[in-house]
Formats: C-alpha cells, sequence, structure tokens
C-alpha cells in the first residue's frame, strides 16, 4: 500500500462528494485567504508610513511641548508630529540658541500651525496654515511650481508672505497665476509668493490644503506667544543621538524637563511599527479564528464521512486493510481538504491584495503564504486525526454489519 | 484431491460479554477442512454460525482454542497480522453484497490486491479476468447500482476470488436474491469448487446446503453430531 495508492483513493473519495468537500474546503479558503489579504494589508500600510516618515529624513529630530516619552503627531500636517501634550513654552529665542550653540546639527526650524479661512475674491477655503522658517523648501525637499518660497529677510521681518499648497491654489484661483496676487488669511493680507509642487494625499488628509507662512508672521498674526515645535536636522543618521542630547542641554538652561522632549524620526517609527505590529497580528489572529472555524469543518464533515462509509471501511478491512492504511486513508483526505483549501486561499489571498491595491497599499508577504500552507496543513492532521482514528478502531464485523 | 487439512479448528470457544453475562458463542468447535472441501455452516439464527464465520476468517480470535490455518496458529495473532492473512488467505462474499457504491466493478474487485501490495497493472489485469471468468464482461466500468442482485453477487464472489485465497468464505451468498438468481450462483460456487477452490457457505436454508458436498450443523454454538 504506496502513498500514492491512498492519495488516489483519498481524490476518489472526495469527487465522490464534489459539493461536499468543495464547502468544506470554503472555510479553510476563507480563513486562509483573509489571513493572507489581513497581513498583506497591515505590512502594506506600515511600509507605506515608514517611507513617508523615512522621506522626512533619518535624521530629523522634533522638540515639542510637554514631557513625552514618543510623540507620534497630533496634527498630522504634512507628515510631521504637530503639537506634543501641554503649551508650549518655546521662544525664537530657543531657536536662536540652538542655532547657535548646536555643533552637530544642519538645521533648526520653528514650526507653529493653525487653522484660516483663506479668501481670494470671494472665494474661500479653509486650510491649514503653517508657520515654518525659510528652510522648509530644502530640508523639506519642496519644489516649488510657481513664484519662490518666501526667504530669510522676509522671515526675519515678520513679512505676511504666503505659499500656496496646490488645493488651495486651485480653489481659490483656477487657471489664474495666484503669485503677486494678495489673499487675505484672518482679515489680513498676504502676497502669495510662490505655489507649491502637488504633494498628494497621507493617510486620507490632502497633503496640498496647506498654506506656508514665516513662523515669526504666524506669531505676530495669530497672536502666539509661543512657538508650538521646532524641527531640527541633524547632520547625519549617526549624529542624532549627539544632537538630541545637546539640543536637551541648551533648553534645560531655560526650560523644565517636563516643559519639552526631543524626539527623533526613528523612535517615532519605531512606535509606528510596533502599534502597526500589534494591528497585523491582531487581524491576522482574528483571521486565524476563521483557520479553526475551518478546521472544525473538516473534520465534522470526516466524522459523518467515516459515519456514512463505515460499511466500507469493514469492508476494506475484511479484504486486508490494517488499521494504519485506513488510518492514512482518512488523514489524506482530510489533509487534502485543508490543502487544497489552502492553497486556494493563498491564490485568492494573493488576487485580493492585488485586486484591492488600487485603494490601499498591500504587500503579500512570503512568511504569510508559508505560515497560511503550514497551518492549513496543521489544520488538516490535527482536525482529521479524531475521524481517520475512529475509522482506523471499527471493529470489521460490527462495521459490516452496520445499517 | 488432497487431504491435507487446510484449517482446522480445535476446540475454539468464544464468549461475549453481554450486559456482564458472559454468552458463549462457540463451545467447544472442532472442525476440519480439507483442501478442496465445499461445506455448508447450518444453523439457525444464534447459533454461532456467524461467528464461527468471523473465526475461521481471521476476522475475529477465539476466546480460547486454536485456529489452525495452512499450518500456521492464528488463534492468537494481532490485527496487522490478521489483515495480512486476510489479504492474501481468505476470500469473503456477505449477504449484502458490500461492494462500494462509488466504485466501478473493477475497482471493487481490485482492492484486496491495493491491501495485498499489488502493483496497478497487474491489479487490473487479474480483476479483469477474474470478472471476465464470471461472465461480468460487459460490466467492468459499471457501478455496483447499475447492476442487478445477481450481477452484484458476482462482482462480489469475484472479489473474494482475485487474490487467489487458500479458502473462501460465504455468508448467506444467496440471502438478498431472487431463487433463480440464487441457483445461478449456487452454480458458479460449484464450478468453482470443482476448479480446486475450497468454500464454507454459512446459511440457513436447506436448499442452498444441498448444493454443497458437506453439511456441518451448529447449534447453540456447538456442532450436531
Amino acid at each position: 500500500m504506496t502513498f500514492w495508492e491512498n492519495l488516489r483513493l483519498a481524490l476518489a473519495a472526495l469527487r465522490a462528494n464534489k459539493v461536499r468537500s468543495a464547502l468544506t474546503m470554503l472555510g479553510i479558503i476563507i480563513g486562509v485567504s483573509s489571513v493572507i489579504l489581513l497581513v498583506a494589508i497591515g505590512t502594506g500600510l506600515s511600509t507605506y508610513i515608514t517611507n513617508q516618515l523615512e522621506d522626512l529624513g533619518g535624521d530629523s529630530l522634533f522638540v515639542m511641548p510637554g514631557e513625552l516619552e514618543i510623540a507620534t503627531g497630533g496634527g498630522g500636517s504634512g507628515g510631521m508630529p504637530g503639537a506634543g501634550v501641554g503649551a508650549s513654552k518655546f521662544t525664537i529665542d530657543h531657536l536662536e540658541d540652538i542655532k547657535r550653540n548646536a555643533k552637530t546639527i544642519k538645521a533648526v526650524m520653528a514650526y507653529t500651525e493653525n487653522n484660516g479661512t483663506i479668501r481670494y475674491r470671494g472665494k474661500s477655503k479653509i486650510a491649514q496654515v503653517a508657520g515654518v522658517g525659510p528652510e522648509y523648501q530644502e530640508v523639506r525637499n519642496q519644489r516649488i511650481d510657481e513664484g519662490s518660497f518666501f526667504n530669510l529677510s522676509q522671515y526675519n521681518a515678520a513679512k505676511k508672505v504666503v505659499v500656496l499648497g496646490k488645493t488651495v491654489a486651485q480653489e481659490l484661483f483656477d487657471q489664474e497665476s495666484p503669485v503677486g496676487k494678495k489673499v487675505t488669511i484672518s482679515d489680513k493680507q498676504y502676497a502669495v509668493a510662490g505655489v507649491l509642487e502637488e504633494k498628494g494625499a497621507f493617510g486620507g488628509i490632502d497633503l496640498d490644503n496647506q498654506v506656508f507662512i514665516p513662523a515669526t508672521t504666524a506669531m505676530r498674526q495669530f497672536d502666539m506667544q509661543y512657538l508650538q515645535s521646532f524641527w531640527i536636522q541633524s547632520q547625519g543618521a549617526d549624529t542624532i543621538a549627539a544632537t538630541k542630547e545637546e539640543v536637551e542641554k541648551i533648553l534645560s538652561k531655560t526650560l523644565d524637563d517636563d516643559q519639552f522632549s526631543v524626539i527623533d524620526t526613528k523612535s517615532i517609527l519605531g512606535v509606528i511599527s510596533r502599534i502597526l505590529g500589534v494591528l497585523t497580528a491582531a487581524l491576522g489572529g482574528i483571521a486565524a479564528i476563521s483557520l479553526l472555524v475551518g478546521g472544525i469543518g473538516i473534520m465534522n464533515i470526516m466524522l459523518v464521512s467515516v459515519t456514512e462509509r463505515t460499511r466500507e471501511i469493514g469492508l476494506r478491512k475484511a479484504v486486508g486493510a490494517t488499521p494504519q492504511v485506513i488510518l492514512t486513508q482518512f488523514l489524506i483526505e482530510a489533509v487534502i481538504l485543508s490543502l487544497f483549501g489552502g492553497l486556494s486561499g493563498i491564490t485568492l489571498g494573493i488576487l485580493g491584495s492585488l485586486g484591492i491595491r488600487q485603494f490601499l497599499t498591500t504587500s503579500v508577504t512570503p512568511w504569510s503564504i508559508f505560515l497560511a500552507f503550514g497551518v492549513s496543513a496543521l489544520v488538516g492532521v490535527i482536525f482529521g486525526v479524531a475521524p481517520a482514528a475512529k475509522a482506523s478502531r471499527l471493529n470489521p464485523i460490527d462495521a459490516l454489519r452496520y445499517e | 484431491m488432497s487431504s491435507i487439512p487446510l484449517l482446522k479448528l480445535e476446540n475454539v470457544f468464544k464468549i461475549y460479554k453481554i450486559d456482564d453475562l458472559p454468552v458463549k458463542a462457540l463451545d467447544g468447535v472442532d472442525l476440519v477442512i480439507k483442501k478442496g472441501d465445499f461445506l455448508s455452516v447450518m444453523g439457525p439464527s444464534g447459533s454461532g454460525k456467524s461467528t464461527l464465520m468471523h473465526i475461521a476468517g481471521c476476522l475475529d480470535i477465539p476466546t480460547s482454542g486454536k485456529v489452525i490455518l495452512e499450518g500456521e496458529n492464528v488463534s492468537s495473532l494481532g490485527e496487522k497480522e490478521l489483515a495480512k492473512i486476510r489479504s492474501t488467505k481468505i476470500g469473503f462474499v456477505f449477504q449484502s453484497f458490500n461492494l462500494v457504491p462509488r466504485m466501478e466493478a473493477i475497482d471493487n474487485v481490485q482492492l484486496p490486491l491495493i491491501y495485498a501490495g499489488i502493483k496497478t497493472a497487474e491489479r487490473e489485469r487479474r480483476a479483469t479476468e477474474t470478472l471476465i471468468a464470471l461472465g461480468l464482461k460487459e460490466r467492468l466500468h459499471h457501478f455496483p447500482n447499475q447492476l442487478s442482485g445477481g450481477e452484484q453477487q458476482r462482482v462480489a464472489l469475484a472479489r473474494a476470488l482475485v487474490n487467489r485465497p487458500a479458502i473462501i468464505l460465504a455468508d448467506e451468498p444467496t440471502g438478498n436474491v431472487d431463487s433463480h438468481t440464487a441457483k445461478e450462483i449456487m452454480e458458479i460456487l460449484t464450478k468453482l469448487n470443482k476448479e480446486g477452490n475450497t468454500l464454507i457457505i454459512v446459511t440457513h436454508d436447506p436448499e442452498v446446503a444441498k448444493w454443497t458436498k458437506r453439511i456441518v450443523k451448529i447449534k447453540d454454538g456447538k456442532i450436531e453430531n
């Protein structure tokens, strides 16, 4: 009795009940494909966010108000963590102090954000008004579509100049060129210096629905006593720790420890990937429950099959099948059900993740495929053993008489 | 025909416990079957004739006593060894045919050969040969439900014969067919015996017993006469 003989027997038995076999497999198909799909979505999301954050530069640090272990971004403006917890006590003096005394930094920039209504000739648009430094364009690698970013002298003089995001520019100006025109932001007139290149959306937020004004202007016009946060670029990825220490030391001179936090992109990334990892595992776990249900379905149908085929089992035994052979036959049937289900589920999961790629970033990971395949084989064995053992233990005399 | 004892039962007891009460299904049976024998075991229901067939066919082992098949004591073998003996030395025919419904006639006949470990090509050749010998040339690829009762029993006979067993055991082989078909089956069995096969038929029907060379009557687990 070879393995191939057993395989042929099992396939013949499954073919005899096509609909039943297909329905039993469906449980495993749904389980496996949802595991693959959900893990693909989780992994894709994680990769996407990581890429976005890495665009900020692996050498970036943020100074947030309040005491934070880690801040994962309040406002989400431009993918840059916004105001943290607690009221800010940051001033232009702090900014200057860091600029002058931190030796390992390449750039430091103030960052504030407010919401404002931008008006032009009766049209208006509510957008985020970010107060930044003139370095913003360079350090964030922002391209200008039209005009130019505001310069250092405009910044120092707290001029009312604005750089529009693409969405704002399009909604207010349509085909007209905005450069040189005057827009009103919170009842004050600003000269449009330029329009930024389109950035797209991030996490459902339109990154182009933003305007940029000098942080100095923002403080004055929005009546802010303090700057919300600082954005620091270290000289390189290897000087991050040194920069963090330096900046903390500088700020400690005038601020209490609980009034500020210096956070680097890496630790934000770490937190986000931890959160997404847990999320992915949780989603995968929920999907795995359906795999378990599918396994129970296999066990159920195999038990029915053993009962139905009691006489056949008795006969097989009477003509020389050993208990071992009967056990193997039924086990192979169960494993075929779960493996075929697993393979179909993998195919469906991959197709599904390709299908939703239009809406979401997905990434089918090899480990999820191997895991799904392995688990479905295991499910077949685990849930197949009990019915197969039942079949193998049948007494041939009683089994032959079974009605 | 030679007179070597093919199967020998020596003082065989089989005791079942039903509700903790011992029931003697076989009560000291002695029986010798020689090669070429054509024997019918007769008795009313509950007489122990089925138990006798199960023990003679290595489907069951006695509580005590010896069963010697072709010189080998099989009375205390394990399930696996018994299965091996059944696949090579015993052919069974059942009252209700016991064909596997979703398998073609030829596949049903091949079953004992599968478990005896015979290769596919040889299996098919032997199954075809046996079915043709029993007049089922046109029925090789029919499913049991496409066959008449007589044809089904002939397929079952082919299955019992295909592994060239030392002994064929038939349990009420005519029990589920009409008298005409019963006659047909008994003619085949007689022919098989003439060709040298050893047959034991378990029956309660005297008409069937008449066809055999020897009749053994069993009652309350004991062989009469």
